[in-house]
């Protein structure tokens, strides 16, 4: 077996100097009946790297990548094209193959690039400061409400409507223990009068803009309303590209920002891994979930970084930390940090501003076909339009025809019959005038 | 100097500080550079220190007019540096430079499971049809993805015995809260209310920290003195309002529980759930079952076990397999086989029969990235190549425990270890070394240090996982530079010990003043700034 560097002498010699029959007189605290014989395993044997190569190249094969259509999906996840650099340099055997930077001395590396990603989060964000990430948006989404919960000793979680309903079903799951999470009404396309719903037991309110269905949300007055009631506010950000162009959270006074930030240096991968971001307030941060890292000096007086306030952590304070995380999105910041490197100021106004600008043209020429009606008037990349039939009938039909639509709302809200003929489209960098067209013409030929 | 035919050193190296100097001249490293940097060692600022208003990206510069961002648009600056892509790959390869990584030594931490990670995981992970697939792209166009993640399924639920498994959470400690919150869900199934969880005083902080997460209390179990869970404490206080236990097994002395079906069957006969902390799998794998075992859940780590990488702290992978009794709380989305092919349930609502998910742990379906090479190793190694890994894992481990238990204290060094040696510092006593000191010297002699101060249970404690990676030759060069170490220390000749690391990119850092007074990210001097 190629990864195993023991030879059959190596194990005698080994068991020899162990004073060990065979290997199995190691195991011998296991139950006799508990160790059983390798035919127990239903499973194929050892393989040579170009037969795994074949199995695993047949399944990609099924496939259909989103680069190898029109493609359109969104909600949540989105299609960028991320620089060579960026995945080569994460591929480096030291970055890649390195753990947890829990030995400063051999690790500043990792922790100058977590105290870089950490930087660039805040300023994206607006907020003072951010950790070193956690899961993705939605779990960070969750550790947000929980945060909010702590500092205001307070339960009740009201979650705006157009936020993304797998972040809401995963704030549910986790926050809901904790208090009631309450999802307001939405009409897709216009903002919910969210602010009548903050009441004296309100914890937090989580508002998403862009939110699922594209809109661009003011922030500002749901913050100050929220601040009146003793709340807090929680901006979600699933498409941090956005923040190149949108005024960002912390300058519309949120308290707490949950964002996903796979637009940045991270590819589509079926849904992870990704990385969250999470960014607050300094008067917030002893309640901060994850890790930190921090800057500091050695004995010799040269600047360095270490993992700081660990005392919050599970692996100091084990019940009584402000989250059970351990394991983070470590390589998926790396890429952020880089990609985002690379783009600098004016690089991602730049790629803001295409998305911007190529999102608009397609919503103007999907308006205009019959059958098309554009929800969303204020958007960044994305938008959701209205079709004269169910539209993950439509979807289906046009990745037929070789396009893939976008995200039907149906699928994101299964039980509401408003949203059934409602398709959620995103437009990146990536799409062409070729996709635009073919999309259209696709959707004239089922419409 | 002797060399070995590989041309390395068959003995430590002679300590290049003490060579003698021509009088009158100053020895090279006294003397400084005048860069600051040290040969291939570079010194590397702050990638906002480092900006200069270039970009590395060419994107034209579309002019937004008319913009449809309902008012909302940027006002001010964001405050990014600028640099070309030369810049930031340098800036980016001299950091990596600064790291210790598996791939350039030998990675002893116990608990952490630092294994070779084969590239072809990585290879295959990037084919387009996984990493270019979006996780709401039409069924029809992602069955490839699916047919993946149901194949990874039957490998986990076959190595481990268990009838049902839960794709969707991200890390070890998210599987964790999805098996307690499948234990909650169960439970309050039955109409009853459980609040108390039986953490043993050697588990993983996840462990405690998951419970409190998921609404219980967390009451600690005692530890025997041969670092075995003292089962009959925890018989003592199960009871009607214990929810579960959370029990690692092989546990994190590096010891099997042998008397864990006799705990499970106490636990069951409770009505209590046995929630088993998989991270030590990797000792075990293709040779033990833990269905078998009476466990109800289990998390397990695909960036220990199945090699997916650590990449300085994460992604990881935590699938959760889960008991007959356990699975119809399985969070959503489930995966479900028509025939040949695949679909997702997504909808709480329309979950097939019997199914009663507790919720969602996620947006999206997991960690696909991970299963992608989680089941490449697993296609790589074969059932045969599992369990020879974990066999050379314990041989490996128990060999460096026979190896070093005379010059270095093993408490529980009386018996066989499984993939982990335990050793404490009782062997530093009276010598003047301190027990981190002793860790700190390793670094100087090309090592990471091994898990120090965990399991909380053994005072000092030292914990070395060398994994089923290394050769042979690897281990007995490592077994020659603890013992080098151990006997200097032993002897008293602290010299070596006091204030190290001394050849690292950085000494001693002054953690204190980091959390006394956090700087989290950069700012600008703001005199600096006033002068430009």
């Amino acid at each position: 077996m190629r990864y195993l560097p023991l030879t059959s002498e190596d194990r005698r010699a080994m068991l020899a100097r162990i004073g060990a029959p065979d290997v199995d007189a190691l195991f011998r605290d296991v139950p006799k009946a508990a160790l059983v014989p390798l035919s127990a395993f239903d499973l194929p044997d050892t393989q040579g790297e170009l037969e795994v190569e074949r199995a695993l190249s047949r399944l990609a094969a099924k496939n259909v990548a989103a680069g190898a259509a029109p493609f359109f999906c969104g909600a949540g996840a989105y299609k960028h094209h991320v620089p060579s650099s960026v995945d080569h340099l994460i591929q480096r055997s030291e970055f890649l193959t390195s753990y947890t930077p829990y030995q400063p001395e051999i690790a500043q590396g990792t922790l100058q690039y977590l105290f870089e990603f950490q930087t660039q989060v805040a300023l994206l964000t607006g907020m003072d400061v951010a950790n070193a990430s956690l899961y993705d948006g939605s779990t960070a989404t969750a550790e947000a409400v929980l945060m909010a919960q702590r500092i205001t000793k307070r339960g009740k979680a009201i979650l705006s409507g157009g936020l993304h309903p797998h972040y809401a079903e995963t704030v549910e799951t986790v926050a809901g223990l904790w208090g009631p999470v309450t999802r307001s009404a939405v009409t897709p396309g216009l903002p919910e009068d969210i602010v009548a719903l903050i009441d004296d037991e309100t914890a937090c309110v989580v508002v998403q803009s862009p939110d699922v269905f594209g809109l661009i949300r003011n922030l500002r007055p749901i913050a100050d309303a929220a601040h009146a009631k003793g709340a807090l506010l929680i901006a979600v950000v699933t498409e941090v590209v956005s923040l190149g162009l949108l005024e960002p959270p912390g300058a519309q006074g949120a308290d707490i920002v949950a964002a996903e930030g796979q637009s940045i240096g991270n590819g589509l991968n079926f849904g992870g891994p990704y990385v969250g971001l999470f960014a607050t307030r300094e008067k917030f941060l002893r309640q901060m979930p994850g890790r930190l890292c921090g800057e500091t000096v050695d004995v010799e007086g040269r600047r360095g970084y270490v993992l700081t306030l660990s005392t919050r952590e599970q692996h100091i304070r084990r019940e009584k930390a402000t989250s059970n995380i351990c394991t983070n999105s470590g390589l998926c910041t790396l890429a952020f940090t880089i990609h985002l490197s690379l783009l600098g100021e004016e690089g991602l106004t730049r790629l803001a501003c295409i998305n911007h600008a190529k999102a608009s043209s397609l919503a103007d020429k999907l308006a205009a076909l019959p059958g098309v009606e554009v929800l969303t008037q204020a958007f960044f990349n994305e938008f959701t339009a209205r079709l004269s039939k169910p539209a993950a009938q439509v979807v289906d039909q046009l990745a037929a025809k070789g396009v893939i639509a976008g995200v039907p709302a149906s699928r994101l809200l299964p039980h509401d019959k408003s949203v059934e003929n409602l398709l959620i489209l995103a437009v990146t960098e990536t799409n062409t005038d070729d996709d635009f067209a073919a999309l259209a013409k696709a959707l004239q030929e089922v419409l | 100097m002797s060399m070995n035919n590989q041309g390395r050193p068959t003995a430590p190296a002679e300590d290049s500080r003490r060579r003698t100097v021509a009088p009158g001249t100053v020895a090279p490293e006294e003397l400084g550079t005048i860069s600051g940097d040290r040969g291939l060692d570079h010194e590397e600022a702050l990638i906002f220190e480092l900006g200069h208003g270039a970009v590395g990206v060419d994107l034209p510069d579309v002019k937004v007019a008319d913009d449809r961002l309902g008012g909302m648009r940027r006002k001010a600056a964001i405050g990014l540096p600028g640099l070309s892509e030369p810049e930031v790959v340098r800036h980016y390869v001299r950091l990596s430079r600064m790291n210790y990584a598996i791939d350039s030594g030998l990675y002893p931490l116990g608990s952490c499971t630092m294994k070779h990670n084969p590239r072809l995981n990585e290879k295959m992970a990037r084919l387009p049809g996984f990493g270019d697939l979006h996780p709401l792209a039409p069924g029809s166009t992602t069955q490839g993805a699916l047919e993946l993640i149901s194949q990874l399924m039957t490998w986990l639920t076959t190595l481990t015995g268990m009838p049902a498994v839960a794709m969707s959470p991200k890390a070890g400690a998210h599987g964790e809260l999805c098996g307690l919150l499948a234990i909650r869900a169960a439970i309050a199934a039955r109409g009853e209310n459980r609040t108390r969880v039986l953490v043993p005083q050697s588990a993983h902080g996840t462990n405690p920290a998951t419970a409190a997460f998921a609404g219980f209390t967390v009451d600690e179990v005692p530890a025997k003195p041969n670092g075995h869970v003292d089962a009959e404490a925890l018989k003592a206080k199960l009871g009607p309002d214990v929810a579960a236990i959370m029990l690692t097994n092989p546990n994190t002395c590096g010891l099997f529980e042998g008397e864990v079906k006799e705990i499970a069957d106490a636990v069951h006969a409770a009505g209590a759930y046995f929630y088993c902390d998989g991270a030590n799998f990797n000792a075990i794998a293709g040779k033990v079952r833990p269905g078998d075992l009476g466990v109800d859940a289990m998390h397990i780590n695909l960036h220990k076990t199945f090699s997916t990488p650590h990449g300085g702290g994460g992604p990881g992978a935590g699938p959760v397999v889960l008991s007959e009794r356990l699975a119809p709380y399985a969070p959503i989305p489930l995966l479900v086989a028509d025939g040949q092919s695949f679909r997702l349930i997504e909808d709480q609502a329309a979950v097939p029969q019997g199914a009663k998910p507790f919720g969602r742990m996620c947006a999206f379906h997991g960690q696909m990235g991970m299963f992608v090479r989680a089941l490449t190793y697993m296609l790589s190694h074969g059932r045969d190549g599992v369990r020879q890994a974990s066999e050379d894992a314990v041989l490996s481990a128990n060999y460096i425990l026979a190896s070093l238990k005379d010059v270095m204290s093993a408490p529980f060094g009386d018996g066989p270890c499984m993939h982990e040696a335990l050793f404490d510092d009782s062997f530093l006593d009276g010598t003047g070394v301190a027990t981190l000191d002793f860790a700190k010297a390793m670094i100087d002699e090309g090592y990471h240090p091994m898990t120090m101060y965990f399991p909380l249970v053994v005072h000092g404690a030292m914990l070395i996982e060398p994994t089923e990676s290394e050769s042979k030759e690897s281990l007995d060069r490592f077994i020659h530079v603890l013992r080098g170490l151990a006997t200097e220390a032993r002897a008293g000749k602290t010299e070596r010990f006091t204030g190290a690391p001394r050849l690292a990119p950085r000494r001693r850092l002054d953690e204190t003043a980091a959390a006394r007074k956090p700087v989290l990210r950069f700012r600008p001097d703001p005199l600096k700034e006033a002068a430009e």
